[in-house]
């Protein structure tokens, strides 16, 4: 069993502990050097952790959050041998463009792209509750903890909107919140995501604040100008340090509503049949602006999936409704980036707050639906620095346990964090001044397995 | 009406109604609580002779323009010459009392002349600053027509005993207090909703502040029941150092992150034997004192969660600080108070109350300078030690004198907030106009004008609302079963921080989380803009609400309209270079009305962006 405390790994080494003891430990030799920017075979001795800012290769990452969710069995990680009270009515997996990778039936368009992307099929953290998961995988800290960590999107924001100069803001959220999720954690309202609200599939995109359904062009520019002679306190004292900086942000503001940000939400610029292949869906339009926000330059998107993926019961009618869309949005983003060269530096990472059970509940009132299970479940990477066309560890021949190389949610994310170079050990600031990290590390309870190099 | 009205004074517009509504109220309440004493009159102390010289009389202004007579009605209105500036009124910031005479002494060297605000701004900045609303159109017109000379003290009185006094200071103390159902302040919504009953009632009955603290510190109980032990409930940290550490910012304004870890510990004896035992009751918890240490819970844990499980295992020592002694320590059964004086805890008595004798007293040095340097940031925008919760030595008041004056003033009022309130309010100082000409950064440390600040959440939607007569939806996401609050409330009524609204989220509100001063940010950042711009909800509010609507469409004349829709939003009357500019604005309708004149009636749309454009004026989002 390759798994350690976190405690032992990297920098806590206790005296007594070399890393060759880690070694025999039966650890992955990538283990200890979890918060190191070199590969496992020069792994540095624990006090000699490197302080040079890592090299970034993700300048943007999109992050498709299946909330509710999604079934692996059903997915990512078909085991059609498991029998009817694991399959139901599924029918026999797609092979892939990949040799020996296989996606489920409803997986036909990305079946075609798996060159693009990895599939972690042993993400692991056996928490079965939707806000603790969510908290568990979007920020790799263990829920009920003292503190709120900020999600993944609010570290990028506090770390890459800093010197950013993009005409958005540093996070978007499509279209809606996660709502039972708090994004921005102890960081506070500023570093919460913009949501879009609005529907990318609708005829115009109303973006929530930037695009207005009523207003028409010429009577937005003319209130803007009634505004600015009107408001007559600001006029009068016009020095004063507050009204500067609330005149900045309204500045910052109407680029967005009168200037270049909208048109980076105007998806009538693109061609109808890219349009098409993307999917004449939200979830397909989503992905469309989102690889736009990419060309924006916008450092985290997340794309909640538009409905979610907690199928206790009508579970096989709603994964084969919901399932193409996905396939459909994901296999023409994946491919609409590597065709404009931005895949290289996009990350995508696409999973729920976990899987759900294996095995197929019968019983009324689910009457053949899937339970949450964290236990092991499924994550799909691409782009920004991730290898595409593998797959890292595995779970057991009904995709109940995992069978190897578990991933825990600090190797996920600390991957996303080292390809994004964004330093993990990095101090966040904390209101009371407490001490807290970008991941938990030397912390106890926290497991992990080491990051995932094998496709870095 | 069709005059454009120069001046803040229309002798001529009757507002019978308004008048005596607030006659009535400024009455004082038929049956004031012991607490609540008639204003004292400040001494009028000598004042130093520069700022005293041959000014005029402090009401100068109103006098002056109540005596001007209305204009007839000229359309269009050549532009007067004398309009008197909106910000500022022509009267010199003088020193009406000991307050005055403490900041002035300070502003002197500096150069600095301040005057007045003018009553149209000194009406909205006082119902904001003391009941967290807006007057209404009617209220504002009929303070700004009043005559009476002492109408400014009068109008304080008024808001100090209205209801929504104790809702909007609940409020600010529900922040401090961390008054929230769910996570990271896990108090859970019947505790959250006991804990704010309890602080408004408090403070509705303007309970003296050292019994306020007193209670807080050493209530026992349940929390479904006992409002004030939820203080040692709301907190991310119970073990001793972390309840030391709360107690220490909101009683004394200390933050103890910067103490040495040994002094922490010390002053963490004090909280050792604070006890919280589940009931069978879902989620209630008792807290009280537990010499013997059973149901001390060790470390964080959820409320409820506490454990009959726990129960009949071996108690812990009730010193659980043992595995982190350190010779610095004091010795078992003893505890060090934060000014080092050193104390063997008796064994029949609750630690706390040990505690909150040393704590409740004038001669403790930091309880009254704290809250008596809250109350002044409150309303100042700044404390005179600034932030208000960081005192320390190396971060002293800017004026000494004047905090000593504050304390000695609430300890002699035996900690009556308001009567504190009443001596801020009826200052010079407090009323001093906004605006400032030359600048000078260490002047804002002197408190040389009332600092502009933008309005809080709660305070921003409040406003709309009310302007617009629309309403909104507030709730908790958890724990389920979600809560409702039922349409029509204010937001600044809400007694659970967990109970929220997109908008109030995205404006900044209290996490509540730390109970820290700065966890409210009430900084513009551009999402906000886009919202108040932009946004469907508040574009929707504005066509449909019916508040504007009753405005807009009363048909009473444009300048009329206008003029209503100033004393709503911007609780004033336009100037008559505002009127021409709206009146201005848009297309003018084609035709001739009957009187054979051109029309000049407007499109409601044009209206409401004129309404649209007043609600994002600076003017209605900070406070000036």
């Amino acid at each position: 069993m390759s798994t350690a405390d976190f405690n032992q790994l990297g920098l806590t080494l206790s005296r007594s502990t070399t890393r060759r003891d880690v070694m025999q430990a039966g650890l992955f030799s990538t283990a200890s050097v979890l918060f190191s920017n070199t590969h496992a075979a020069t792994a540095p001795a624990p006090q000699a952790l490197p302080t040079a800012p890592f090299k970034t290769k993700a300048k943007s990452v999109i992050q498709v959050f299946l909330w509710g969710g999604m079934s692996h069995n059903d997915t990512w990680d078909p085991k059609p041998d498991a029998g009817y009270d694991y399959n139901g009515p599924m029918k026999a997996p797609l092979s892939t463009n990949v040799a020996g990778i296989q996606l489920s039936e409803w997986f036909p368009k990305l079946a075609q792209q798996a060159d693009k992307f990895s599939l972690i099929r042993s993400m692991t953290h056996g928490n079965n509750g939707h806000e603790t998961a969510a908290y568990l995988v979007q920020t790799a800290h263990q829920p009920g903890e003292r503190l709120a960590y900020p999600s993944v999107g609010a570290v990028f924001s506090y770390f890459r909107g800093k010197n950013y100069k993009g005409v958005l803001p540093p996070y978007v959220v499509l279209t809606q919140p996660q709502g039972r999720f708090s994004e921005e954690g102890f960081l506070g309202a500023k570093l919460k995501p913009f949501a879009t609200g609005g529907d990318p599939n609708a005829s115009r995109f109303e973006v929530e604040g930037v695009i207005s359904r009523s207003i028409s062009d010429t009577r937005q520019q003319a209130r803007r100008d009634l505004l600015a002679k009107m408001d007559t306190l600001r006029q009068t004292a016009g020095g004063d340090a507050q009204l500067t900086a609330s005149e900045q942000a309204k500045a910052e503001a109407y680029d967005m509503i009168l200037g270049k940000g909208r048109e980076v939400f105007d998806l009538t610029k693109e061609k109808p049949d890219l349009r098409d292949r993307y999917g004449r869906h939200t979830f397909g339009q989503d992905c469309l602006a989102a690889r736009r926000m990419v060309e924006a330059g916008v450092p985290y998107i997340v794309i909640n999936y538009p409905g979610g993926w907690d199928t206790h019961s009508n579970h096989f009618q709603t994964m084969g409704r919901q399932a193409p869309e996905l396939d459909q949005g994901l296999a023409a983003l994946l491919l609409d980036l590597k065709e404009r060269g931005l895949l290289e530096s996009t990350l995508v990472w696409c999973c729920g707050e976990f899987g759900r059970g294996p095995k197929i509940d019968w019983q009324p009132p689910w009457n053949g639906g899937r339970n949450h299970y964290g236990k092991v479940f499924s994550v799909l990477v691409a782009g920004g620095g991730f290898k595409g066309g593998h797959v890292v560890g595995s779970s057991d021949a009904k995709a109940e346990e995992v069978k190897d190389r578990p991933v825990y949610p600090v190797d996920l994310l600390g991957s996303v964090y080292q390809l994004a170079g964004i330093d993990p050990k990095a101090k966040l600031p904390h209101p009371m001044g407490l001490e807290a990290h970008v991941l938990p590390y030397g912390e106890e309870g926290v497991k992990s397995a080491g990051l995932l190099t094998e496709i870095m | 009406m069709k005059t454009p009205c120069l001046f803040f004074l229309l002798a001529a517009m009757t507002v019978a109604g308004a008048v005596d509504d607030t006659a009535r109220k400024s009455t004082p309440a038929a049956a004031p609580s012991p607490a609540v004493k008639p204003a004292p009159t400040p001494s009028p102390k000598p004042a130093t002779p520069k700022a005293n010289a041959a000014k005029p009389p402090l009401l100068a202004t109103a006098s002056k323009a109540a005596a001007v007579p209305v204009l007839p009605p000229p359309q269009p209105k050549p532009k007067p010459k004398a309009e008197p500036p909106l910000y500022e009124s022509t009267s010199p910031v003088k020193a009406a009392g000991e307050i005055d005479r403490l900041v002035m002494a300070k502003l002197a060297p500096l150069g600095v002349k301040a005057v007045l605000c003018p009553d149209a701004v000194f009406v909205r900045r006082t119902f904001l600053d003391v009941i967290g609303t807006l007057p209404t159109a009617a209220e504002a017109r009929a303070f700004i027509e009043d005559t009476k000379p002492d109408k400014r003290r009068a109008l304080i009185e008024t808001l100090l005993q209205r209801d929504e006094f104790a809702v909007y200071w609940a409020m600010k103390w529900s922040d401090l207090l961390r008054i929230k159902a769910e996570f990271p302040i896990n108090l859970w919504p019947n505790a959250a909703q006991a804990y704010h009953r309890w602080v408004m009632t408090a403070i509705e009955d303007n309970m003296p502040y050292d019994q306020f603290t007193r209670e807080l510190l050493t209530s026992s109980g349940s929390n479904f029941r006992v409002g004030p032990v939820n203080f040692y409930r709301a907190m991310q940290n119970r073990e001793p150092e972390g309840i030391a550490s709360a107690v220490a910012l909101t009683f004394m304004g200390v933050r103890t992150d910067a103490w040495k870890p040994e002094k922490l510990a010390s002053m963490a004896r004090f909280f050792t034997q604070v006890g919280y035992k589940p009931t069978s009751e879902w989620k209630e918890e008792h807290v009280f004192w537990d010499p013997m240490g059973t149901h001390t819970l060790a470390g964080n844990i959820a409320p409820g969660k506490a454990s009959i499980e726990e129960i009949g295992k071996p108690a812990a020592p009730a010193q659980g600080v043992a595995t982190t002694e350190t010779p610095a320590l004091p010795a078992t059964g003893e505890a060090v108070f934060p000014d080092g004086k050193k104390i063997k805890l008796p064994e029949d008595r609750d630690p706390r109350e040990v505690f909150a004798d040393w704590l409740i007293t004038p001669k403790n040095p930091w309880f009254t300078r704290s809250i008596a340097n809250r109350v002044w940031s409150w309303f100042l925008g700044r404390g005179i030690i600034n932030a208000p919760d960081d005192i320390r030595e190396k971060n002293p008041p800017s004026n000494p004198e004047l905090l000593a004056y504050l304390e000695s003033e609430l300890v002699k009022s035996k900690y009556d907030l308001k009567h504190l309130y009443r001596l801020i309010l009826n200052s010079n100082t407090y009323q001093s106009s906004s605006l400032l000409g030359d600048t000078k950064p260490e002047a804002q440390a002197q408190f040389a004008r009332y600092p502009l600040r933008r309005l809080e959440a709660e305070l921003i939607i409040d406003a709309i609302n009310k302007i617009t007569g629309t309403t909104e939806l507030y709730t908790s996401a958890i724990p389920e079963p979600f809560t409702y609050i039922p349409q029509g409330e204010p937001a600044v009524s809400i007694g659970d921080g967990s109970i929220t609204s997109p908008f109030l989220a995205l404006f900044g509100r209290s996490a509540r989380a730390t109970g820290m001063e700065d966890e409210r940010s009430n900084k513009f950042i551009a999402p906000q803009w886009l919202h108040l711009l932009n946004s469907t909800q508040i574009q929707k509010k504005l066509e449909t609400g019916p508040g504007l609507r009753d405005i807009i469409g009363a048909k009473r004349g444009p300048q009329h309209t206008l003029e209503e829709l100033y004393l709503t939003i911007l609780s004033r009357l336009p100037t008559a270079a505002e009127v021409e500019l709206a009146l201005s604005y848009g297309e003018p309708k084609q035709g001739l009305n009957k009187a054979g004149k051109p029309r000049i009636g407007k499109r409601t749309e044009e209206w409401n962006d004129i309404a649209w454009a007043l609600l994002n004026s600076s003017e209605f989002l900070f406070r000036h």
